[in-house]
Parts: structure tokens; sequence; C-alpha cells
């Protein structure tokens, strides 16, 4: 393939070019220009748009706060802490690849070893008024612990309105009632994803 | 003078008053709604069952919000100007007469506070004061946006005022007088002036968007060229009184193009009365249709127009009117 086939950025040959006259230059130019608009009569045309469109009465507005707009599953707002499905505790192992990973600095995490002698979160913080919802935590953590939410409603009193593991964390009723949402955004598991598994070639 | 008059008068002026105050407040409602249908929105919804209290919920707002006077404005003027505004708006309508003369618990009514013999040329010139008001305004707020607006004030106010003064002479030379009734009186014999004087009609529906700055020549107070102008540094009631001057002055002009041109209120009648209210609302509701369809001009635009384009046909409009009548 050529290179032109690429320079030349028309998609179709629909295009037609728009006829604008040239500004007049001379006093007559200018005068019969005005004559012309004049009697053209154009401007009851935007009269008459704006009159259908009042009595078409096709109005978009949405009413905000009691209707809302649907988001999508892909929608990057306040972050969740999801729990296993098997047992309900927390999914997070606390490898603190998200406070790494954060480009603004906004997920504080510190971990200690419990009683099990097993790694557990003890601290974890987003500062929302740094957060840029950029997604790179859902994206990044192994586990799909840390995903984003649909909750895009905020108020504060404080521009550093930190949000906690506990606020974050789905409630126990909600997660015994089956109704926790997997995040479908960046670093979760497509669709069909266990049809798409191969079998680790053993053979060799 | 006797007092039954001067009772009537007060009582005329009062309702005038508050009926025109209260109408500038729901003309912004209309024009909110109006405006919002032709781009598709709803506008006003929240305050009242279709947002009409949304007027009242401003009201409250203009009348308790601080009266700030800036520091280095000229104290007496920049505080006189918005009630010029207002007063002379006001004060324009003593000579229009709103209704047909009807009777009232067998006492005869005539909605006109003082039917002078310069009615016409006295509404125009009083409407011509209130130009001290953006003037004045503008000059004393110490502010470069306002003193913008108060020298584009007066640029616009000697083009249009030229133009309304030549395009309402032709008619005048037909009537014959300058009362607003007798042109009423006159268009129930002779038809329509809107007919014989279809120029005239056009040049003076033109320069009343000039007279009270309405959208094609919103250049005073032009929110996105001079932030509002003269009103940059007004705030509460002040302002609120720029604000009814400027929708008073709308709904009386939206009364007199009908009175000159339209017939007014014909013969008298209910039906009269009606159709003149219909027209009046035509009038004022093609204020806010215009608003939502063109942009504004420039303000060498509008002095080109009513300069070089208006102001000759007007005359030439004159001279063809005399001519004609010298031959009838």
């Amino acid at each position: 393939m050529k290179n032109e086939n690429f320079n030349d950025r028309n998609v179709s040959d629909d295009y037609f070019k728009v006829d604008i006259a040239d500004y007049p230059t001379t006093g007559w130019g200018k005068f019969k220009r005005v004559i012309d608009r004049t009697f053209k009569i154009e401007l009851l045309v935007g009269l008459w748009v704006v009159l259908r469109e009042m009595f078409k009465f096709n109005i978009h507005t949405v009413k905000y706060p009691e209707e809302k707009m649907p988001i999508g599953p892909r929608y990057r707002a306040v972050h969740e802490m999801k729990r296993l499905w098997e047992s309900d505790t927390d999914r997070c192992i606390g490898c603190g690849l998200c406070e790494k990973i954060c480009i603004s600095n906004c997920i504080r995490i510190d971990t200690k070893i419990d009683e099990n002698s097993r790694k557990e979160v003890s601290e974890y913080s987003i500062n929302l008024g740094r957060c840029i919802f950029c997604g790179y935590c859902a994206e990044v953590c192994p586990e799909l612990a840390i995903t984003h939410g649909g909750e895009y409603e905020n108020a504060s009193d404080q521009r550093e309105h930190f949000t906690m593991y506990q606020d974050m964390l789905t409630p126990l009723d909600k997660m015994k009632a089956g109704k926790q949402l997997e995040f479908e955004g960046f670093g979760a598991i497509t669709p069909h994803e266990d049809e798409r598994v191969k079998k680790t070639p053993l053979a060799y | 003078m006797e007092t039954a008059y001067l009772i009537e008068t007060v009582i005329k002026i009062v309702v005038i008053l508050l009926v025109f105050s209260a109408l500038a407040g729901i003309g912004t409602y209309f024009e909110r709604k109006v405006l919002a249908f032709m781009q598709r929105r709803l506008g006003p919804m929240n305050v009242g069952p279709y947002g009409m209290l949304q007027f009242g919920a401003d009201a409250i707002k203009l009348f308790t919000k601080e009266d700030i006077v800036p520091t280095n404005v000229v104290g007496p003027i920049f505080k006189i100007a918005p009630v010029i505004t207002a007063a002379t708006a006001f004060i324009a309508a003593a000579a229009i007469p709103f209704l047909p003369s009807f009777t009232l618990f067998g006492y005869e009514v005539n909605p006109i506070v003082s039917d002078i013999n310069i009615g016409i040329l006295y509404i125009l010139g009083v409407m011509g004061i209130g130009l001290y008001g953006p003037l004045l305004g503008g000059m004393a707020s110490a502010n470069k946006f306002s003193l913008l607006s108060a020298a584009r004030s007066a640029a616009v106010f000697i083009s249009y005022e030229v133009v309304t003064g030549l395009s309402i002479l032709a008619p005048i030379m037909l009537v014959g007088s300058l009362s607003l009734i007798d042109f009423n009186n006159y268009q129930i014999d002779n038809g329509w002036l809107i007919f014989s004087q279809p120029v005239a009609f056009l040049l003076f529906w033109i320069a009343a968007f000039a007279e009270t700055g309405r959208t094609p020549f919103h250049l005073v107070a032009n929110d996105h060229e001079i932030i509002d102008g003269f009103g940059t540094e007004y705030s509460g009631m002040r302002w609120g009184l720029f604000f009814i001057g400027e929708y008073a002055n709308m709904f009386f002009i939206s009364f007199v193009i009908p009175l000159i041109f339209l017939g007014g209120f014909g013969d008298g009648s209910v039906l009269g009365a009606f159709a003149f209210l219909a027209k009046m609302s035509f009038f004022f509701f093609s204020f806010l249709w215009v608003r939502a369809a063109w942009p504004d001009v420039r303000p060498d635009q509008l002095m080109w127009l009513c300069w070089k384009v208006l102001m000759p046909i007007a005359v030439i409009n004159i001279i063809i009117t005399g001519v004609v009548m010298m031959e009838g």
C-alpha cells in the first residue's frame, strides 16, 4: 500500500465545496450585497427554525435530581473494595500495587501481620481531593479488589475528602444478598473469559 | 380641579405601577420559558408548578441581597441612575391608553392617565430620557466595562432615536395629531396604518428593538463582550430597578406599536380590547422570539444600519407620503 492511501483523508467522494462569494471590495459591490441579503429575507429563516422547534416541543432536558442519565459499567467514579464471593472476606491482599501506581499519590495503604500470620490491611484510604479517577489502581490490582463504582454525587465540607477502607468495602448484607456488582472496566475479566482459557500445555 | 378626577388619576397611576412592576417580573418568566422552548429546554421548573413562582423567588433574592456601593463610584449619581431608568419607563406610560374606556359601577373609566395632545412625542421623549440611566450609571461606576457600555448607550441612542422620530413622522402627517387616542380613532375610519405605512411600521419596529436594547441591538449590556455593561457594579434592588425599567419599556413599546400601526383597540368593544391585548402580546413575544433566533450586531454595524440605511429610507418615506398627501 502506498503512502498516498494514508495521506488521503477523504472518507468518501461526496464532499462538495461551500459556495462562498468573494468579499466585495468596491462600494457598489457592498451595496449589492446588502440589497441581496435584505430581499432574500434570510433572517426569517432563523425565526422560522426557532418557532418550529418551539411548537415541536421536542425537549431534551434531563431533570437531574429526579432523573439521571444511565452510566456505563466502565464508568470510573468513587472506588469500591470488593469481597470474595466464596468466603465474603476482603479480596485485598495488601500488595500495595495500587499505592505504587497511583499517579496522583492519593492512595495510602498500611499493612500488618495478623494473629494468623497473614498479611492484613490495617490502614487504607483514598484522598478523593487528589484522585483523578484514572483507573490505574483498578487496572493494576491483581485480585480485582479495588474497582470503580458508579457513585458520582459527592459532597464534602473540605477539599481533602478521604474515603476509608470500610466505607468502600461492599457491605456484608449486600454481599449476603449476592448483589455485589463486578466492575467491567480496566483490569476486569472480560465476559466469556472461561471459554477462552486454554489448558496449560504440560506436554513439553 | 375636582376631587373625583384627582382620586381617579391617583388610582390609575397606582394600578399601572403595580400591574407593570408585576408584569415586568412575569415577563422574565415568559422570556425564560419561551427561550427555553425554542432551544429545546424546559426552563425554570422547580419553583412552583412549571416554575411559575420563579419570579417570586427572584424577587425575594433581589430584595434581600446586600446593596453594595463600591468604593470609587460617584455615590449620588450611582444611586440615582437605576431610578431614572425605572421611573422614566413608568412616566412614559402616562400617555398610553391601555384599554378602551369602559364603565365600572356606573362610572366611566378611561384607562389612560392623561390624554395629552402631544402623546406620542411625550412617550418617545420620556423613553429617551431613560438613556440617562445606563449613561450615568455606567459613567459613575468606576468600571471600564461600565464606561464602555455608557459610551455605547450614547452612540446607540443618537442613532436609533433619529430613525424612531423620522419613521413616526409619516403616520403623524396622515393622522394630523400626536395623541394616541386620535391615532386609534383615525384607524377606525381609515383602516390600519400598517397598510398605508408599511415601511414606517418596519422602521419603527426595528427602532423599538434598539430603544429597549433587545437582542439584535443588545450592545449596551452585552454579556459576552462587556459583562453586564452599566449593570456590572450594581447589585440587589438597584440592579432590579434597571431590570424592571427594561421590561416595563418592552411592555410599553409593545402597547405603542399596535396603537400606532395596527388599529389599537379599535372601536372600543370588548373584542377590540382583547384583540389589542393579543397584538400587544405578539409584539412582546417578538422581542423574545428574535432573541432566540438572531445574533447581536456590533455597535458600528448598528450605527451603519441606522444612519446609512434606515434614516434615508425613513426620509424617502416621509417625502413620498407628503407628495401623495399633496396630490390627494
